[in-house]
């Protein structure tokens, strides 16, 4: 039986422009790219194609040259456009124009108990060179995970509890089977229990409810109650020398497509969310899409901020980026480039902030729905001890003096106090939060950088 | 207001670098926060919305739970001054009593101090930090009213380079700012920061008749000597020009002489409802400060010796700065302890100190003061042993 886990500390932000449950009949974009900066732990990307290849969805496109087993393919069949590289001939992503119909390289199908009494290694190794692998994410590091490696036990979180996520019961209908299957392959691969999350208030797909061979446990309370390492935390918390891997819904179907279908399968459903989009709804498309034609006409107005994936992890990709590997959603605000008159301390209920000090009255208001801007709100300044940070991290965790000890490189002091227990997701509460407006969240990966290439 | 966004936004790019002026950029920065919250947005990548609270907002808070403390300072200084020469006067009059003293005890404060900030940030090219707004108008608070100006100079001097400055600026000092000042007062000039300074009387001016200067505090120590009951002795002065002055109502309200801003324990408490509502204060630590002092009192009481040990511990909470200091010293972020659990104990120990340093040390009446202080000092051992016990918990768990 699972477990439940009551979480009181934390902070849901309550953003206007939330995703309708209907999916629009827009045509699918034109290109899609993949961003090996969407990894972390990938050594060097070597680059298998050439501008004017066409690919299959399941083509590899490059392969680390570290371990030259983890592939990373094409979400989506077409020609290769674009190998764009940055300073230092760095890969920065490559762009596929896809095919009106997307074709799959073939690989090897699986009936439900075929998949029953597959080994280890053939499942692995199918993961492998399909490039579904890089769905399994590895803690400690956030790294994709090392197939040399057997976890003691994966983790699937099945609900987004970030602002304006996207609704797992409607994204994911009718992916029982898929699911079902995934979680049974990995399932070969965990060396423990496979751990499905579900949050006790919202409404539970069946997807999830019916889960089987798998450890159901519930969670209550606001964010971060949905991210992977809040949950590990508390059901089978990583100590050093420990691995246990995390993957997402999407992942774990995308894993039984491969199987049952014996077909690489990168579609998805994704939320275009926030305050400046002005028919917020869902979309059928697949991993890395471009978010231009989701946009057009789609804007209230021109001034906005377009985010692949939330406001709180996500990132800036402008109104013609294309999504990430991992994001569910697209959040577009408005941008904050704005001065404000005496903005310091005047009295207002519009600004959204955890804090009740002088002049923020957002607090009675915090079942309305708010419009936050890209604004900073403020200067960087030292660190002040508020207390604020212990408020946002439901955890046994010091935030504050786990910063320091990153900020002043303390390996010993980084191990005893917990990093390898968090990555960027964990504390990106902390970075909102922030009196002194540090960047946390890059912190916080500094830190992860320093201990993994230690 | 576009008039002067136009002009901040002409005048900027020779503050900038490879400007005119380029060295005073963080002077310029100061004053241009001040009049306009910046427009800076948030990176790329990381936290895409910030919240509203920056620490201006929050310095600016604790200033505003300061305020009743403040005002009623004002008005003391004029009534204990109008009490102590045997006038009649009305309200207004107080307050411009008050107002005349301390006003320019404020300006010279803000005026060294934010002086001394702006020349550190140019010379070491930091942002000035919001954090002396606060300390600007704690150091007025701890002052008696009578004190020369020039020493309000030298001691905020004193406090913001050695007790700030010298340890790397704002967020690094070891020890509260204002306190420090206070203590650099006492040491310095011991004979002008006792006795008769805690009411406001002009060379010339002629006291009534049977006027004392004489704290609670004093009062609680010399009836030590006497062997008399300090409650009795505190009701019975001030006799014939002001009775009932050391009542317990007064010493809890704060109509008595003393510091400017320290005597009302009621304003205080409505400082620290400030402070708790806004979260600007760790109520964890004031709470705990109170807490201490009153079981240090009742432990005094049981093992009492003498009168001061046997005064009522309830006393202890309303006489001397105890409360100002539990409120609005032992409370900065930057010197207290920073772990919740560190807090409690940070806070208790300093109210035990206290009323150990009051009862005990013949030399020092108010005990506020040094417990702060050298609490301060201890705050990283505490916070040390509560890091510790995380960790000890994280290893733990690895072998079960």
């Amino acid at each position: 039986m699972g477990k439940f886990i009551r979480l009181k500390k934390g902070f849901d932000i309550n953003l206007a422009g939330k995703a309708a449950l209907k999916l629009s009949n827009t045509e699918q974009p034109e290109t899609f790219v993949i961003k090996p900066d969407d990894f972390h732990g990938i050594y060097m990307p070597k680059v298998l194609v050439k501008e004017g290849d066409s690919v299959k969805a399941g083509s590899p496109l490059f392969h680390d040259k570290k371990n030259e087993k983890i592939v990373f393919t094409a979400p989506v069949s077409g020609e290769v456009v674009e190998v764009k590289r940055g300073e230092k001939r760095k890969l920065l992503e490559i762009k596929i124009l896809a095919d009106k119909t997307i074709e799959s390289l073939p690989f090897t199908k699986y009936s439900v108990s075929e998949l029953a009494n597959l080994n280890r290694e053939k499942i692995q190794e199918q993961l492998l060179t399909s490039g579904v692998w890089i769905n399994l994410i590895q803690r400690p590091y956030g790294i994709v995970a090392n197939p040399e490696e057997t976890p003691k036990s994966i983790f699937v979180s099945a609900f987004d509890s970030h602002p304006l996520a996207p609704d797992y019961s409607f994204i994911y209908k009718g992916q029982e089977n898929y699911f079902q299957a995934g979680i049974d392959a990995l399932k070969k691969l965990s060396g423990g229990p496979v751990h499905v999350n579900v949050h006790s208030e919202r409404e539970i797909s069946p997807v999830f409810a019916q889960v089987k061979n798998a450890e159901l446990n519930k969670f209550s309370g606001p964010h971060p109650s949905g991210c992977a390492g809040v949950q590990i935390h508390h059901i089978d918390p990583i100590n050093k020398g420990d691995v246990v891997w995390t993957i997402n819904p999407a992942g774990v179907i995308q894993i039984g497509k491969l199987f049952l279908n014996g077909a690489v399968d990168a579609s998805k459903i994704v939320a275009v969310a926030g305050s400046e989009v002005s028919d917020p709804q869902y979309y059928k498309t697949y991993t890395g899409a471009s978010v231009k034609k989701f946009l057009a006409n789609n804007l209230k107005n021109d001034h906005v901020r377009v985010i692949s994936g939330n406001v709180l992890t996500g990132t800036s990709i402008g109104k013609e980026g294309h999504m990430g590997f991992f994001d569910q959603m697209i959040t577009v605000i408005p941008e904050g480039d704005h001065h404000e008159f005496l903005g310091w301390i005047t009295p207002t209920t519009q600004k959204v902030s955890f804090q009740r000090s002088w002049g923020l009255f957002s607090f009675l208001t915090r079942s309305k729905e708010a419009v936050i801007d890209s604004n900073m709100h403020g200067e960087p300044r030292a660190f002040v001890q508020s207390g604020v940070f212990e408020q946002v991290v439901p955890m046994d965790i010091l935030p504050t003096h786990l910063l320091k000890a990153i900020i002043a490189e303390d390996y010993d002091d980084m191990e005893a106090l917990g990093i390898y227990e968090v990555i960027e997701e964990d504390l990106a509460l902390c970075e909102f939060v922030d009196v002194s407006k540090h960047n946390v969240q890059s912190i916080v990966r500094e830190g992860i950088d320093l201990l993994a290439n230690a | 207001m576009k008039f002067l966004r136009n002009t901040l936004d002409k005048a900027k790019h020779n503050f900038e670098k490879g400007g005119k002026f380029e060295k005073y950029y963080y002077a310029f920065e100061a004053l241009e926060t001040f009049a306009f919250s910046p427009n800076t947005t948030t990176s790329a990548k990381g936290v895409q919305i910030r919240d509203a609270i920056d620490l201006k907002r929050l310095m600016m808070t604790v200033i505003i739970a300061m305020t009743p403390c403040l005002i009623f300072g004002i008005f003391n200084v004029g009534h204990q001054h109008f009490l102590a020469i045997g006038q009649e006067a009305g309200m207004m009059d107080k307050f411009w009593i008050g107002v005349i003293q301390v006003l320019p005890i404020i300006i010279v404060s803000y005026g060294v101090g934010l002086g001394i900030e702006f020349v550190f940030s140019t010379l070491r090219r930091h942002p000035v930090n919001e954090g002396y707004l606060v300390t600007g108008m704690l150091i007025p608070l701890v002052m008696p009213p009578d004190i020369p100006l020039w020493q309000v100079a030298v001691a905020t001097a004193f406090a913001v380079i050695i007790g700030k400055e010298a340890f790397g600026g704002t967020g690094m000092n070891v020890m509260n700012v204002a306190l420090t000042a206070r203590a650099f007062l006492y040491f310095a000039y011991p004979t002008q920061i006792s006795g008769e300074v805690w009411t406001y009387l002009p060379e010339g001016v002629q006291t009534v008749a049977g006027y004392s200067g004489a704290t609670p505090l004093a009062i609680a120590a010399q009836s030590v000597t006497d062997g008399t009951n300090v409650v009795s002795q505190l009701n019975s002065f001030g006799t014939g020009w002001a009775d009932g002055l050391y009542s317990f109502t007064n010493l809890f309200t704060g109509i008595m002489p003393g510091s400017i801003g320290e005597t009302s324990t009621l304003m205080c408490l409505i400082g620290a409802f400030i402070l708790w509502a806004t979260g600007a204060g760790s109520w964890k630590i004031m709470v705990s400060v109170f807490a201490g002092a009153w079981a240090m009192g009742l432990l005094l009481n049981g093992l009492a010796v003498n009168p001061y040990m046997e005064m009522p511990a309830h006393y202890h909470l309303v006489i001397g700065g105890l409360a100002f200091g539990a409120v609005f010293m032992a409370t900065d972020p930057v010197t207290a302890a920073q772990t919740e659990t560190g807090k409690w104990v940070y806070g208790f120990m300093i109210g035990l100190f206290t009323v150990l340093i009051r009862v005990f040390n013949p030399a020092y009446p108010e005990g506020i003061m040094l417990a702060i202080l050298l609490m301060n000092v201890f705050a990283p051992l505490i916070d040390y042993f509560v890091v510790s016990a995380n960790k000890t918990r994280r290893l733990k768990r690895a072998t079960v």
